[in-house]
């Protein structure tokens, strides 16, 4: 359920880089913990937004939770059928559900970003920090 | 004691069953150096008898006799008998909050009428489940206007309730909002060349109340437009919503620009008992694109797994027990109940019964305004369109206010404690509910 | 047989909504008109601002707005049919003798701003209330205009405000346990405040460690509700309110759980500086599916100067007047004098239990909820083994195993005609099923309930699904929640044509 080619936040994003650009959504684990997702805000395409800021947030019927920035970059695209549609986020979390693209602005903030496998052992030990 | 069910007997068999001995022992985590220690000084219980003697007594210290012209956020209307007896039943008053949707449908339709109530009347598209009342949903409509615009500064119309000011005062300062007002005009209602000469782009909101604490109807279209120019809000305030039954709902208008951004208000005069001014119950209802920044609960219409109807508290995300400190607000208990008496009132009043109540307002408010600067020395202030209250200024304020007194008559409230400049003038109020006997004493109190 | 088929084709059980019933020149209210001399509309009012009509607004006779809402009342359960056990909330019983009270002739139609010397009696149910509640909260003074408990940690929060503000520094931040209700953080916000969070520890309680390590001159003061959201009394309340007092912080505390000690022990002898109560929970008043309540303030002598404005002072000769000269108040909270109609219910209850049935009423509550801890220890998952008063907090995970979630029990179990406990909260522990059987419920009653828990947990085992699809009983069956969100309908709107309004 951890897709090898992606890599991860501790915030339970998961970025796609492809070239100088990444997309950006959360994961498989980060849905299930939320439940039933019922609203998604995202920013508008154009928006400059630095790595660890609020992009947007998701609602569920029982939590909410924001949305921070794997990577500091420019917003490209949206996916605003989300906003009709957000039980997709449970349905598809790594697929139709992505959120945002970008272009990347820092390329050295990649390192920072967790492999499949160190994410797997970051959930697998709880999936947070305290 | 009455109130409990274990006798001596129970408790004894429920602790030798959790094997403690002694109800002292269940406190044993409280340190002894906490713990009090002595009975509590307060009086010895009461029978129902001498309970109920007692309440009688000091009910009967409230010279309940006198007749009365005072409004002013709190109206005297008539209540049919049914919405004390269907709000008297067990199943509605003892229920929790809704939050078993399964078992709390009847609770749950109601609010999600009420709601639909609210809209209607004030031309909104959505309103919230209640608010504690008209003067803490000002200050809510006012904190989700910064929330919208992210501006701090209002412009605050004068002739807003001045305790509703207050209450607003102290939620918007720690906040860092700064609240100006804007004054009134000969007519009472709101300075339009003062309002226009001072929005600017760092307003956030305009906040306005009609009919205002004069009695005096406000154009709230009219005030729409300069906020808007500059991206600011309407915010109007209804104190008053019996004043809806012939009056537009701020909101309703096909032109957006002069459409109200937030209508907030308090309901009362639907089926709510004074009782000494609370409870009550407040609402604020707003735009489509803005249910999200309500404050408070929203009941919505939903299905159940097998597609019937159903309804269910919903954008709770919005709310303090999941978003806590970024929620919209920190309300959690609100006035369920006292909306559910106002959405009695109104499914027994209808249309027709709502709109004769409106005008009988009207008409015998006017009616007796003509008649005090035709018949009194006293003269009449602010000359504006009115629902159910005027404001007369009296010539030999305290002769004639000792006078109607001693009579049995509050002729209104002395308008002085919260306007120094209305020296001598009183907001009197008459509704539906004052015979044409009350109208001939006060008249005659004024007269002599 | 399956749900559809039980469901009967009778109105009653089939009520549609106030708006798609009756029929145009139904009546149900009429006024006969006064007989005095009337104008035109259109000259007391600009035709502009007239309505023509109420659009969609239904026309019922008064029998069908009484079937409509008996109809509509008879889909609730409610603290009269049975246990509530709803954590935190105090479902206590509502003793009818005080609604008798609150609707007397001389309370219900009173007008605020009658002049003092006609409201006598009402400024004196007030004053009574308030000397009561000081005793019983060990404070010293009493503001009754808060509407309800978050209305309450509003006030309170602003007064340790302007406590700060007048020794020169307003500070910045108030602690707020993980463990606390959610109004905490947000009061906390809209008092201008930031909510920094201190974890608690193992036992469950407030970590003293961790506190020190959050401690800072910035601190205005710490919420802390006691006993806390798990029923657990914080033992160490007064070691913090010492460490808050060195540093010139204050003590707020959250007094939702005031039903854990009357009589037993008073937040004013540990070091509390200022609390709310929840007159709707501790003090009988009925919760009126949601409201309404009320949330006295009450404070030590330090925090008075700040109360809102007016407070009811006692003259010499025992008259009540409302004093308004409190140049260091916070202001006003709420319009006139807050809910009177709950502060009488109050007073009666109070009135009526006295010292004694005070004290029997909350060592009857925490015998209570000792006693269902110890019948459903075992069964379900105790969250932490710490004692505890008043309530008790289990948790989902020995069901979790088998797929079956809190919320699935909390269905299961109005299926049993138990209302459920609170879920969910606190959020501490992950499917909280918190329960506060209250000091109102009998022993058969509290032997019923623990015999459907103990029930639902072999269900879990033995018939998951039928766990997971309940309740089964019920007019309507799961509501989707998410559904409902994604696609908000907030309000009726008439079937056909374009949106009114
Ligand atoms: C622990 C606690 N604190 C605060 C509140 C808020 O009280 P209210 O609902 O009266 O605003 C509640 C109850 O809802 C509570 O359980």
């Amino acid at each position: 359920m951890i897709p090898d080619d992606l890599r991860y936040t501790k915030e339970h994003e998961w970025v796609r880089i492809d070239g100088d650009q990444a997309t950006i959504g959360i994961t498989e684990f980060a849905q299930d913990e939320l439940g039933d997702v019922v609203f998604v805000e995202l920013p508008p395409a154009g928006s400059r937004i630095d790595a660890n800021a609020v992009f947007g947030t998701v609602e569920s019927v029982k939590a909410v939770s924001d949305l921070f920035m794997p990577l500091t970059g420019e917003v490209l695209e949206v996916n605003t059928a989300l906003v009709d549609a957000p039980e997709r986020v449970n349905e598809d979390p790594y697929g139709d559900a992505w959120m945002i693209r970008i272009r990347i602005g820092d390329v050295s903030e990649l390192d920072a970003l967790l492999s499949s496998e160190d994410y797997g052992r970051f959930i697998a030990a709880g999936g947070s920090e305290s | 004691m009455r109130y409990i069910p274990a006798s001596d007997a129970d408790r004894r068999a429920m602790l030798s069953e959790i094997g403690k001995n002694s109800v002292r022992q269940l406190f044993d985590s409280i340190p002894d150096t906490l713990q009090l220690g002595r009975p509590l000084d307060i009086p010895h219980a009461r029978d129902e008898w001498s309970l109920l003697e007692y309440f009688e007594r000091l009910a009967g210290l409230n010279r309940r006799h006198a007749v009365s012209f005072l409004g002013a956020g709190v109206y005297p209307h008539r209540i049919p008998a049914i919405v004390d007896d269907l709000v008297s039943r067990s199943e509605f008053y003892t229920a929790y909050t809704p939050y078993q949707p399964e078992i709390a449908q009847g609770t749950l339709q109601a609010i999600f009428e009420f709601q639909t109530y609210m809209a209607q009347l004030t031309g909104m598209d959505a309103a919230n489940a209640s608010l504690y009342d008209g003067s803490t949903a000002l200050a809510e409509g006012v904190l989700m206007a910064h929330r919208i615009t992210g501006r701090k500064r209002f412009l605050c119309a004068r002739s807003v309730h001045p305790e509703y000011r207050m209450v607003v005062e102290t939620y918007s300062k720690r906040l860092g909002l700064s609240l100006e007002t804007v004054g009134f005009l000969d007519n009472g209602r709101v300075d339009t060349e003062d309002l226009g000469g001072r929005v600017d782009d760092d307003v956030a909101a305009v906040v306005v109340q009609s009919p205002n604490v004069f009695g005096t109807i406000e154009d709230t279209f009219a005030l729409a437009e300069p906020a808007h120019r500059h991206g600011a809000l309407l915010v109007v305030n209804i104190a008053e919503a019996a004043s809806l039954g012939v009056l537009k709902g701020p909101g309703m208008t096909d032109t957006a620009s002069r459409r109200a951004d937030i209508v907030v208000g308090e309901a009362q005069s639907f089926g709510v008992p004074m009782s000494f001014g609370g409870p009550h119950v407040g609402f604020v209802a707003t735009g489509r694109e803005r249910v999200r920044q309500l404050p408070g609960r929203l009941v919505g219409e939903g299905r159940d797994r097998d597609g019937n109807r159903a309804f269910v508290l919903t954008l709770a995300a919005r709310e303090q027990h999941i978003r806590r400190e970024k929620a919209t607000s920190n309300i959690c208990t609100n006035q369920s109940l006292c909306a559910l008496m106002s959405t009695i009132h109104l499914a027994a009043l209808g249309p027709a019964g709502l709109r004769d109540l409106a005008l009988e307002n009207v008409q015998k408010a006017a009616y007796v305004r003509r008649r005090i600067a035709s018949e009194t020395p006293h003269r009449i202030l602010f000359d504006g369109a009115r629902f159910n209250e005027f404001v007369v200024r009296l010539d030999d304020f305290e002769g004639t206010w000792e006078r109607l007194l001693a009579e049995g008559v509050v002729a209104g409230l002395p308008l002085v404690r919260w306007f120094p400049e209305l020296e001598d003038a009183l907001l009197v109020c008459v509704t539906e509910q004052h015979s044409m006997e009350h109208v001939d004493r006060l008249l005659k109190g004024l007269a002599a | 047989m399956t749900r559809r088929d039980r469901v009967a084709r009778h109105a009653s059980l089939n009520e549609r909504l106030v708006f798609e019933k009756g029929s145009p020149g139904r009546r149900g209210s009429d006024l006969s008109a006064a007989d005095f001399p009337r104008r035109e509309l259109s000259e007391l009012i600009d035709d502009e601002l007239v309505r023509d009509s109420i659009d969609g607004m239904p026309s019922l006779a008064e029998s069908e707005v009484v079937r409509h809402f008996t109809r509509l009342s008879d889909w609730n359960y409610h603290v009269d049919l049975g246990l509530y056990p709803l954590g935190s909330c105090t479902m206590k019983y509502n003793p009818k003798v005080n609604e008798k009270i609150a609707r007397m002739d001389g309370f219900a139609d009173l007008h605020p701003y009658l002049p003092e010397s006609l409201v006598q009696g009402a400024l004196e149910v007030q004053k009574r209330l308030e000397e009561c509640l000081a005793e019983i909260t060990g404070m010293d003074r009493v503001t009754l205009q808060p509407a309800a408990g978050a209305h309450g940690e509003l006030t309170g929060l602003m007064m340790v405000r302007a406590y700060h503000e007048s020794r020169g520094r307003g500070r910045r931040s108030i602690l707020v346990p993980d463990s606390a209700h959610g109004t905490n953080p947000a009061s906390a916000r809209i008092a201008g405040y930031e909510a920094v969070h201190v974890p608690s520890n193992a036992k469950g309680t407030l970590d003293l460690d961790a506190l020190d390590r959050l401690t800072n001159p910035d601190v205005a003061g710490i919420m802390v509700t006691n006993p806390n959201t798990l029923g657990i009394f914080e033992g160490e309340i007064a070691r913090i309110a010492e460490r808050m007092h060195a540093i010139g912080a204050l003590v707020y505390m959250d007094g939702a759980n005031m039903n854990a000690m009357m009589g037993v022990a008073r937040p004013g002898d540990f070091g509390v500086d200022v609390l709310h109560l929840n007159l709707h929970k501790t003090f009988s008043t009925p919760h009126g599916g949601g409201g309404p309540g009320a949330g006295p303030v009450a404070v030590k002598d330090a925090l008075a100067p700040f109360l809102p404005a007016p407070l009811i002072e006692r003259d010499g000769d025992g008259r009540c007047r409302l004093d308004d000269e409190r140049p260091e108040s916070i202001g006003r909270v709420k319009a006139f004098h807050g809910q009177f109609g709950m502060h009488s219910r109050a007073l009666a209850y109070i009135l009526a239990c006295g010292p004694n049935g005070l004290r029997e009423a909350s060592e009857t509550a925490v015998l209570n909820a000792a006693y269902v801890r110890s019948k459903l220890e075992g069964a379900y998952h105790l969250a932490y083994g710490a004692p505890t008063l008043h309530e008790v907090v289990f948790s989902d995970r020995f069901q979790a195993a088998h797929g079956v979630h809190v919320m699935d029990i909390a269905k299961r179990l109005i299926d049993y005609g138990f209302h459920p406990p609170t879920i969910a909260f606190p959020l501490v522990v992950r499917g909280a099923i918190m329960i506060e059987p209250t000091e109102t419920e009998s022993r058969e009653e509290l032997d019923a309930f623990i015999d459907a828990m103990l029930k639902i947990a072999r269900e879990c085992e033995t018939d998951p699904d039928r766990v997971r699809s309940a309740p089964h009983t019920t007019r309507v069956g799961r509501v989707d929640e998410a559904e409902a969100a994604r696609k908000p309908v907030l309000r009726w709107r008439p079937p056909a044509g374009p949106a009114a309004n």
